[in-house]
């Protein structure tokens, strides 16, 4: 019998931290086009290579390539830049604001604006959102207002949730996207229980959730696709996977599986594995997990391998757990400038007029952050009143509620 | 009207809400084609179909979060837990997510559910299938806590539960399924068929949540209860010879303060019993309660009789259960002159 050595803990470690040169090397970053597009009623078994592989459309030309790209037109493209364009023009003005103190909390979502954007121009009316705090770009993509995403921001007068959520925990039923919690992965098996709720009422919509790398990790995650699998419900289980929990690398969260979206397989679920800035890959993938809903086929796990190029949120500086160069490193480009490229390649688009609809966007957002600071910001001006924190705990105020309202003397 | 256990009753509860509106669904572990392990959803399956009725994977995350998702949709599920010492593992969903939907969304999205599970102890099951967790829940801001003592309460705070529009937590005293257990365990226990309270209407009635009922009138002192405890009271206060006031309180959020103070002011002294552990229990809430709206009328210090504060044991049973002998020792102790 071998001696036994004394055993020793692995700690998974990324391959940089600050001051090291960003390496992706051992990151393989399949070429576009390549990936085959299965039937949607293919057999979970029969499509395990997708879990591995990352489906690419958009080439280093910005050519759309292979049986992924889909059909989409310049109109429903340029609809899908400006929104991207958007949500990142909101993102630089609401950071701005957080730092002039007009606000406590921001979070942007740099470098990952093509998932929410393209997936929500993927959804059909009436489907529902169960999103995780980095994904606005639903909403700016379902053309909910700027100005109520932006009093929501302020906690102000006109806030529609009264002041009562941190920044950014948006709400709206109309929009199809369900209350955002900031714990992290309990939306994640709710949206299934949506989704078997509409399946109860024999209805046709579906339901998307949402989670990140790190929240892959949570037990909620695995309950989701337990049930999720059982029921068959008509529900896209969506892992947002930008790269890093705040200061932990993805490694931590998925331990030795190949992938993410591997974890969907032993399940029975169909997983695939996409290029999360290109929004023609995740709008053609999110298309194909939407019929597969629509046609009572089941749920499907998605992939999304992306980067978060900014701080997790505006309490982090990611400067101090890895490379500051590491976000112009990363492999997979950056979805704004890969879009414009392709719509420039497709003679839809130009320089001249990318910098004019950028003017335009930074214009309008500028004037929406105007009037939204019209209605108060977090410190200033007008706000919603202490009577109201005590509305909404139940749907009639109970007896208890009535007395602490009068001793708080509101 | 018929004699029920209380496990018809919360049966016959469920059906009648299911049969009124098929918004409402059920499910839960074995709840499907078995019926559940104490029989509560026997035939709802068979009746409603799988679809409103079905087996769930052993996951009360996955339970109550689906449940959560469900309510968001528009139905009213109904979900049983199997054991009230099971229900942790979905305390995140039920604290984080059901009792703060309706609070963070302004009322665009609320969380119609009711979350059942059997609680307290008595049937020798330890720690795992004993435990009393209502102050965990009392604790939390949005939740609704009802707590039946009888088949009659039973079946219409059920109603009114899966009827309201707010998250609710249902304890069911496993030890009262099957007659008024008194807390005399060497003796035969009665079935509910011979006692008034197991006379159930038929068809759809409701008891309102928030509403205590006065179980035995009495002038000398209060005794504050909710669930098993209630027939451990009245049994007390016969053996004592002490002529209490016997409040059940059966929904603990919102607690109907008005019923409590109003006979403490009557009484001038007051015994607060629940089975559960006693550091942080809903008896310090009431005797809070009460020392803030009746000190002035009170003869002697409101005094706790409730289960130790240790994990509920198996052998020791009977001496942890506080049973008719503590609450009566603790009436007298009341009652002696100051």
């Amino acid at each position: 019998m071998a001696t036994q050595k004394p055993f020793e803990l692995h700690v998974p470690e990324p391959e940089c931290r600050p001051g090291d040169v960003p390496d992706f090397s051992g990151f393989d970053v399949p070429k576009a086009g390549v990936a085959k597009r299965p039937p949607v009623d293919a057999a979970p078994e029969d499509i395990q290579e997708l879990a591995y592989d990352i489906i690419r459309v958009l080439d280093d030309d910005g050519k759309a390539v292979g049986e992924w790209a889909p059909n989409l037109d310049d109109e429903a493209a340029l609809k899908g830049l400006r929104d991207m364009m958007t949500v990142r023009s909101f993102d630089a003005r609401m950071l701005t604001a957080q730092r002039q103190g007009k606000t406590s909390f921001y979070i942007q979502a740099l470098g990952e604006e093509a998932i929410a954007c393209a997936f929500q121009a993927a959804l059909r009316e009436g489907d529902m959102n169960f999103p995780t705090y980095r994904q606005q770009g639903l909403l700016v993509s379902a053309g909910y207002p700027l100005e109520d995403m932006m009093n929501q921001i302020y906690s102000n007068s006109a806030d529609p949730l009264q002041g009562r959520q941190l920044p950014i925990m948006y709400s709206s039923k109309e929009y199809g996207f369900f209350s955002i919690s900031g714990n992290l992965g309990t939306q994640y098996v709710q949206a299934v229980g949506w989704a078997m709720a509409s399946a109860i009422e024999g209805d046709t919509k579906i339901a998307a959730g949402w989670i990140g790398d790190g929240a892959t990790a949570e037990s909620d995650f695995y309950s989701a696709l337990v049930f999720a699998s059982t029921f068959r419900a008509p529900v896209i289980l969506n892992i947002v996977n930008n790269q890093w929990a705040i200061s932990t690398f993805q490694g931590i969260a998925r331990g030795r599986s190949a992938t993410f979206a591997a974890r969907g397989l032993g399940f029975g679920i169909p997983s695939l594995r996409v290029d999360g800035n290109d929004y023609l890959a995740v709008y053609a993938v999110a298309k194909w997990a939407v019929e597969r809903a629509a046609l009572g086929l089941g749920p499907t796990l998605i992939e999304y391998v992306t980067y978060r190029a900014g701080p997790h949120s505006t309490s982090d500086d990611p400067s101090s757990y890895r490379p500051k160069e590491e976000s112009s490193a990363w492999p997979l480009g950056d979805p704004i400038e890969r879009m414009k490229t392709h719509l420039i390649a497709k003679d839809a688009w130009s320089e001249e007029r990318h910098e004019q609809a950028k003017a335009e966007i930074d214009s309008t957002v500028l004037t929406t952050q105007k009037k939204a600071e019209a209605n108060g910001t977090l410190h200033d001006g007008p706000h919603p009143s202490p009577k109201d924190m005590f509305e909404d705990v139940y749907r009639e105020l109970p007896s208890h509620l009535v007395r602490q309202r009068r001793e708080a003397g509101v | 009207m018929a004699r029920m256990s209380m496990i018809e009753a919360i049966r016959d509860a469920h059906d009648i809400a299911m049969g009124q509106d098929d918004k409402v669904v059920v499910f839960g572990e074995d709840v499907g084609y078995f019926g559940g392990v104490f029989r509560c959803t026997k035939g709802l399956q068979e009746k409603y179909g799988r679809n409103r009725c079905f087996d769930a994977p052993i996951n009360e995350s996955g339970i109550v979060g689906t449940a959560i998702g469900m309510a968001a949709y528009g139905l009213r599920p109904c979900v049983e837990i199997q054991f009230a010492d099971y229900v942790y593992p979905a305390y995140d969903q039920i604290v984080s997510e059901a009792a703060r939907i309706r609070y963070r969304s302004d009322g665009d999205f609320t969380c119609p559910m009711v979350v059942r599970m059997p609680t307290g102890g008595g049937i020798y099951g330890g720690q795992t299938h004993s435990q009393s967790p209502e102050a965990l829940f009392a604790h939390v801001a949005g939740l609704k806590t009802v707590i039946p003592s009888n088949p009659y309460d039973a079946k219409g705070l059920l109603i009114s539960s899966i009827e309201d529009d707010d998250p609710v937590i249902f304890l069911e005293p496993k030890r009262l399924y099957n007659g008024p257990f008194d807390g005399y365990h060497d003796r035969p226990v009665t079935p509910w068929s011979k006692n008034d309270l197991g006379e159930v209407p038929d068809g759809h009635y409701t008891v309102p949540l928030g509403k205590a009922a006065i179980r035995r009138e009495g002038r000398d002192v209060t005794i504050v209860a909710y669930g098993t405890m209630v027939h451990v009271a009245l049994a007390a206060a016969e053996d004592a010879g002490v002529d209490a006031e016997v409040i059940d309180l059966r929904t603990i959020v919102p607690v109907d303060l008005d019923t409590v103070a109003e006979s403490v002011k009557k009484t001038g002294r007051c015994v607060v019993v629940h089975e559960a552990t006693r550091t942080c229990g809903f008896g310090a809430e009431l005797v809070t309660l009460i020392a803030n709206h009746c000190f002035y009328h009170l003869e002697a210090p409101p005094t706790r009789v409730t289960g130790y504060d240790t994990p509920y044991p198996h052998a020791q049973e009977w001496d942890y259960f506080p049973g008719p002998k503590r609450v009566g020792d603790a009436l007298k102790r009341v009652m002696e002159p100051a």
